[in-house]
């Protein structure tokens, strides 16, 4: 199950065109929602779009849902998106998702939960509070997901590019 | 696969004896009760002229005969004694027989014998025997059929039965020596390691004997002709020095070596043996899982296993290396100076035989160590996943209470091994330091006599001191041998259990069903329970049938039939015409899908879990799936949708949720045959509706076999079957079983009173 994930990454090129409905428009309207304009002419205000694997494939596969959360379209690729609606999309991504991906980790307070953790995170850096080892999941050998206390996920997409320091940090954990 | 015993040869031979000239005896079967259900062992032989039967006599003050009495029938009448001393004959003639059959009840079966007005004769047995008798009536009913034809095929010796019974008993427990011995087989692909490993240990221990020897030369030669006065040549001792140094550096350079690549064997054992046992587990039926505790079985692939790995890098190499230092000290020993070597080897044998008795004593508290520990274990493996139940019934303190005395057991048998250990530890002790002792007392008379110089005496002093230290590790061993032994007994325990879903030779791999399902005359037996009987039932591909019966009808029973988790017991269950047992397992089941009533969620994303059935799904079929059974907007919902992990049991997912993961995950692999059991049971009825909606995508073009407890979630089938007690009762549509007026419609009318009277309260 654990590499799953690096299989499917072959898949890409084999899309499937029943789930990719074009022709539809994607507008701000003045109160900065997201307007979607589907193939029939219908208007869904708000909407919101939802990453569908944010973690094992960000940048295929994103659902448009209505307000009320039913999905209005399905996208399995930003790239064949007419650039506009693509900026738009990605724009709206970009504040919705918060994934920070950690680059390096620059001290762990104690060797016993809960501990704080110290790093530094595209996102720039920051400290967060593990309270349990359980938190830190391998998605795969050197994939790791690191949930902290408040829920939130921080990611490690490649072990192997951190710097020894951090993965001496780590080496405990995984 | 069944424990039908072969007709004993010699048994058969002697059994002759007791035949008229043209008798062949046909089937035998050995009733194991008497009349008043005591065990008592008997015999009832048919042949092609009547039936005999052998039976103790009812006064007879011993009562043992049970088991052994067949092999003292045996055993007598090789002797030649005249056999019914304390047995009675009867017999029947073939012609004066009108019927035999055998009934059951409660798993204790009768073999009734009767004529056109009166019952002759009547024997009781256990399930054990079960299958003799079967086959013995069905015998004699061939016999009254086709008269003489068939009466003149002998009882086959190697003949096996065609039901397929539950029983699978592992083969007899070998000594746990054997166990030990077999894990040498393990170890085959890396021989040459081994060898490797074995003359390393040589070498290593060779180079450690040699100091000792050069303290000898050093002594007599230079170091006391010195004192006492004389020129001595001061270039020896340089010499000697240098040796006794490069002999210990080879030592350590040896002896790292060996113990690397003994302990690189080692792991690689026990890694393959946990690997095969592991392997050998997911081949074994649902069954084996439901009669094991899984904090026992747990423990058995790590624990047992990895103190069998221990035992073969720690214990076993010291063990094989004392054993070589031994035997060549004792070499130098008796080279330097045979008398002085006998007689500082006396207390060894003393010491053989304590380690001797020690041994038998040790291995029963292991043996019952290792089990009180499981049993531990099984408390914590049962309480854990169990806790809500534990907490909601503030049963803390009684589970507390169980674990403390588990924990106690394990404090006893572990204090009574101490007890033994310790006394035996210190005894050792003493007896080496007699044996010093001895060595000190003799030497010093015979260098008082010159027979030998104190440079022998020296050498010999270190040499039985470490004589005598690698003896006492050694004898520690002998704990780590039982308890190894133990553990390897049950892991092996594990391996040699033969699955009672067998495989067929040379299996049929389907390609894709139609899902044409035929049930002909199936009947499977739980132990001695008959769950199902003659059951008849032929289901059209893509039909959808619902089950309806009472709790323990035997409606679960039928499914894990048909997903061959058991293997009938009487009858045959085809798919697409053939039968289920000549498809190869793995293949068979890829055509099945199955939504259970709670669906297990393994540790790992919502996108692994859907895809476990084809782990290489691509993404738009797994959002496809997930789609199909309305799963699709509330994995959105979570926090990284399809990505979000599940927790161990898919905890923070709701019921509903769960379910229609399960059911994405069945629709993935799109299944031939399509099983529903209790699917919609553990959700609330809103919950149901948009289930009910899944589910009707998934049923599509599919045989659909559902059980439910609701009617309702079976609206949809094209036809109900009604099963009460192991039977059919009822087959047909809704509205004909109503009309019925039978089981169904009653049924029907508790239901609704049900959803009438929730309705109104």
């Amino acid at each position: 199950m654990k590499n799953f994930h690096e299989k499917n990454d072959e898949h890409h090129e084999k899309r499937d065109d029943v789930d990719l409905k074009e022709g539809f428009s994607l507008s701000r309207d003045s109160l900065g929602r997201l307007v979607l304009c589907d193939q029939e002419g219908r208007e869904h205000i708000d909407v919101k779009p939802i990453r569908i694997f944010p973690i094992s494939d960000p940048e295929h596969w994103v659902s448009i849902c209505d307000a009320d959360g039913n999905e209005v379209i399905c996208i399995e690729d930003l790239h064949h998106l007419p650039g506009r609606v693509r900026h738009i999309l990605s724009e709206e991504l970009g504040v919705r998702e918060f994934l920070p991906i950690i680059k390096k980790i620059m001290g762990i307070s104690s060797r016993f939960e809960p501990s704080e953790w110290q790093v530094e995170t595209d996102r720039g850096e920051t400290c967060f509070i593990l309270n349990d080892e359980d938190d830190i999941h391998r998605l795969s050998f050197y994939r790791i997901l690191i949930i902290d206390a408040y829920r939130i996920r921080y990611l490690i997409p490649d072990t192997r590019r951190l710097d020894s320091a951090s993965r001496r940090l780590l080496a405990h954990y995984i | 696969m069944s424990e039908n015993r072969e007709f004993p040869v010699e048994f058969h031979a002697q059994i002759k004896g007791l035949l008229s000239e043209s008798e062949i005896p046909l089937a035998w079967f050995a009733p194991d009760l008497d009349s008043r259900l005591h065990f008592a062992c008997s015999l009832v032989v048919l042949t092609n002229r009547g039936l005999i039967s052998v039976q103790p006599r009812p006064q007879a003050k011993h009562h043992a005969f049970s088991r052994s009495f067949v092999s003292k029938l045996l055993r007598r009448s090789k002797k030649g004694d005249t056999p019914d001393s304390d047995r009675v004959f009867k017999t029947w003639l073939l012609t004066s027989i009108v019927s035999l059959r055998a009934t059951e009840h409660k798993g204790i079966g009768t073999l009734h014998l009767l004529d056109t007005s009166h019952l002759l004769c009547q024997w009781k047995f256990t399930a054990s025997q079960k299958n003799n008798a079967h086959r013995l009536v069905e015998r004699f009913l061939d016999l009254k059929e086709s008269d003489k034809e068939k009466a003149d095929a002998t009882l086959s010796l190697t003949e096996t039965t065609t039901g397929v019974l539950l029983d699978y008993a592992p083969a007899a427990a070998p000594p746990p020596a054997r166990s030990l011995f077999r894990l040498f087989k393990f170890a085959r692909p890396w021989t040459g390691m081994v060898i490797l490993g074995f003359l390393l240990s040589v070498g290593s221990i060779a180079a450690g004997l040699v100091p000792p020897y050069i303290t000898m030369p050093l002594l007599d030669k230079v170091l006391i002709p010195y004192q006492s006065g004389k020129t001595v040549d001061f270039h020896l001792v340089g010499w000697y020095l240098f040796g006794l140094a490069g002999a210990s550096l080879l030592a350590w350079l040896l002896g790292w070596a060996r113990t690397y690549v003994l302990a690189w064997v080692s792991e690689r054992v026990s890694a393959n043996l946990r690997t095969i046992t592991y392997t050998h587990l997911h081949r074994l039926s649902i069954e084996f899982f439901g009669e094991k505790r899984t904090g026992d079985l747990i423990s058995r692939v790590s624990t047992d296993s990895d103190r069998i790995c221990y035992f073969l890098s720690v214990h076993l190499m010291e063990f094989g290396s004392d054993v070589l230092m031994i035997i060549m000290t004792a070499g130098i020993l008796l080279s330097i100076n045979p008398f002085l070597a006998l007689v500082t080897l006396c207390p060894f044998p003393l010491i053989l035989w304590l380690t001797y008795r020690v041994r038998t004593i040790l291995r029963r508290g292991f043996s019952l160590g290792s089990r009180a520990w499981a049993d531990m274990t099984s408390v914590l493996a049962d309480t854990i996943p169990g806790i809500r139940v534990v907490k909601a019934f503030a049963q803390e303190q009684r589970e507390i209470g169980r674990f403390q005395e588990c924990n106690a057991r394990v404090l006893q048998a572990n204090d009574r091994i101490n007890t033994t250990w310790s006394f035996f530890g210190p005894m050792v002790t003493l007896l080496t330091d007699a044996g010093l002792l001895v060595v000190w007392i003799f030497g010093a008379w015979q260098v008082f006599h010159h027979h030998i110089t104190v440079g022998v005496l020296t050498a010999f002093l270190a040499y039985i001191g470490r004589f005598y230290a690698r003896l006492e590790a050694m004898i520690r061993m002998v704990a780590a041998v039982q308890r190894t032994a133990a553990s390897a007994h049950r892991v092996f325990e594990i391996i040699d259990r033969v699955p009672s879903v067998p495989e067929v030779v040379n299996p049929i791999i389907p390609g894709r069903f139609r899902g044409e399902i035929e049930f002909s005359q199936v009947g499977f037996r739980y132990g001695s329970r008959k769950v199902i009987d003659n059951v008849n039932l032929k289901i059209r591909p893509g039909e959808m049938i619902g089950l309806v019966g009472p709790t323990g009808a035997g409606k679960s029973t039928l499914i894990n039939l048909v997903c061959r988790f058991y293997d009938v017991s009487e009858g045959a269950l085809m798919v697409d015409g053939i039968d289920i047992r000549r498809f190869s397992i793995e293949g068979y089941r890829h055509n099945i899908g199955i939504v259970l009533q709670e669906s297990f969620l393994f540790y790992g994303t919502i996108a692994e879990n859907i895809a476990y059935g084809k782990p290489d799904a691509t993404r738009s079929e797994i959002i496809r799936a997930a789609r199909a059974a309305c799963a699709h907007e509330f994995i959105l919902r979570l926090p990284d949708g399809y990505d979000t992990l599940t927790g161990e049991r898919g905890q923070f997912l709701s019921g509903g949720e769960r379910q229609r993961i399960g059911i994405a995950r069945a629709l993935l692999i799109d299944p031939a045959i399509l099983i529903l059991d209790e699917a919609t049971s553990s959700v609330d009825v809103e919950t149901e509706k948009e289930i009910q909606r899944a589910l009707e995508n998934l049923v599509q073009g599919r045989t659909t076999i559902a059980i439910a407890h609701r009617l309702s979630t079976l609206r949809r089938a094209d036809r109900l079957v009604v099963i009460e007690r192991g039977h059919i009762i009822e087959v047909g549509r809704h509205a004909e079983l109503l009309e019925k007026q039978g089981s169904y419609a009653r049924l029907h009318r508790v239901n609704l009173e049900m959803a009438q009277s929730m309705a109104q309260g």
